[in-house]
């Protein structure tokens, strides 16, 4: 859980200045599994990265690198909707592990 | 139109960090609408719902636009106002953008309680975009039945009982409604075909004039089904005739997506724990009904598309 901000670190009113904020908010301690990548089976198709409800599929121009885990809630999407090479995924769900 | 390359180069104006469920298909409805909505700057609101409530807790927000909190009835009457503001503005000369607007709604504000403001704001020629986000009942409040949910379905307020197996009514048809208004472009799509959805949310867009889009979205909870199904129970929607693509453009039907095979309904809806009692044999009967009901609306679609 992220820490909740003190008064005094708000903005004047309660205004939110910019958009875009939850960024700031970790929601990736709700996953009970997590991705893998494997990029030898990528074939960077971005259906992962079009369907991931929580933008977390990190992409370096234009091509995936990974998951930002701060955001990701394990839904495992991205896993289902990999059509990998010759068959083989090159996402798989793996469970958390304490 | 925009492909996937070209979308992922646009980067998102919808981000990560908001506290929907893992597997949610409201946020990837909102996020693939702003991705297609292009570099122009767009103003958006949201009726209150899951995709309200998730995305704008204080004091973050997931919106990288201009966003505007409505009630639950009015984001159509909300975006109307501001559009109607942009274009007295614009004849001034204080504002010379191209600024586009869109409204997002669930079905539970868009079928049930903003209708009358949606119906007004079409009907007034607005320039703006309407998304109603289907998941079928009242999720963000519990999952209470809407006029969108199924018959059969199991909801808080429509439960599976001993006298009654969930929803009695059939779903009103919100589409054809829209049609009806005569305006310039109306469309089905789902979550699960990303490609059916921009394309049809930059055709809105570009079309100039009031337009509205019902996209089947999914719901992990509301629907119960394991949280990585969202895409694939929303193509599956679509092959087995139960939410057909099409659009409406100018008056003119056009079907997006004929399945090769069409799938039997109970191959959707067994996946799902809110149509789970109606797997027992003396439901038989409400099964062929919904099945008989499915087939007439997509006949009838048809007719309408070849004429």
């Amino acid at each position: 859980m992220s820490e909740l901000k003190k008064y005094k670190e708000l903005a004047l009113g309660g205004n939110i200045e910019k958009g875009g904020t939850a960024v700031d908010f970790k929601t990736g301690d709700w996953r009970s599994s997590r991705p893998i990548y494997h990029p030898e089976n990528c074939i960077q198709c971005l259906f992962c990265w079009v369907y991931c409800p929580d933008s977390a599929v990190i992409l370096k121009d234009g091509k995936v690198t990974g998951f930002n885990l701060d955001h990701c809630k394990g839904c495992g999407i991205c896993a289902h909707e990999c059509p990998g090479k010759k068959k083989v995924k090159a996402i798989t769900m793996e469970e958390e592990v304490k | 139109m925009a492909n996937l390359k070209e979308l992922a180069a646009r980067g998102d104006k919808f981000t990560g960090g908001h506290r929907a469920c893992a597997g949610c298909g409201a946020t990837i409805v909102a996020r693939q609408a702003l991705l297609a909505a292009g570099d122009k700057p767009v103003v958006t609101t949201c009726a209150t719902g899951c995709l309200e409530v998730v995305s704008t807790i204080f004091p973050y927000t997931a919106w990288d636009v201009p966003f505007i909190h409505s009630a639950f009835e009015n984001s159509a009457a909300t975006i109307s106002g501001v559009e109607a503001a942009y274009q007295s503005l614009k004849r001034q000369g204080t504002v010379t953008e191209d600024i586009r607007f869109m409204a997002f709604g669930g079905d539970g504000g868009t079928y049930d309680i903003g209708l009358q403001a949606l119906s007004g704001a079409m009907e007034r020629g607005h320039n703006m975009l309407y998304i109603c986000y289907d998941n079928q009942a009242y999720m963000n409040t519990g999952i209470q039945r809407s006029s969108a949910t199924p018959k059969g379905s199991s909801t808080t307020t429509s439960p599976n009982g001993k006298k009654i197996p969930g929803k009695v009514q059939f779903r009103k048809n919100l589409t054809e409604i829209m049609a009806a208004h005569g305006i310039p472009y109306v469309a089905q799509s789902v979550v699960g075909n990303w490609s059916d959805f921009t394309k049809k949310v930059e055709k809105a867009l570009a079309k100039g004039g009031p337009a509205f889009i019902a996209i089947l979205q999914p719901c992990r909870l509301g629907w119960g089904y394991p949280p990585e199904l969202t895409a694939e129970l929303g193509r599956l929607a679509v092959e087995t005739n139960f939410w057909p693509l099409y659009e409406v453009e100018d008056g003119q039907y056009k079907l997006n997506h004929t399945p090769k095979e069409r799938q039997p309904i109970d191959e959707w809806m067994f996946q799902q724990e809110r149509f789970r009692h109606l797997k027992r044999p003396e439901h038989q009967a409400i099964i062929a009904q919904i099945q008989q009901d499915i087939d007439a609306r997509w006949e009838q679609l048809n007719k309408k598309c070849s004429l």
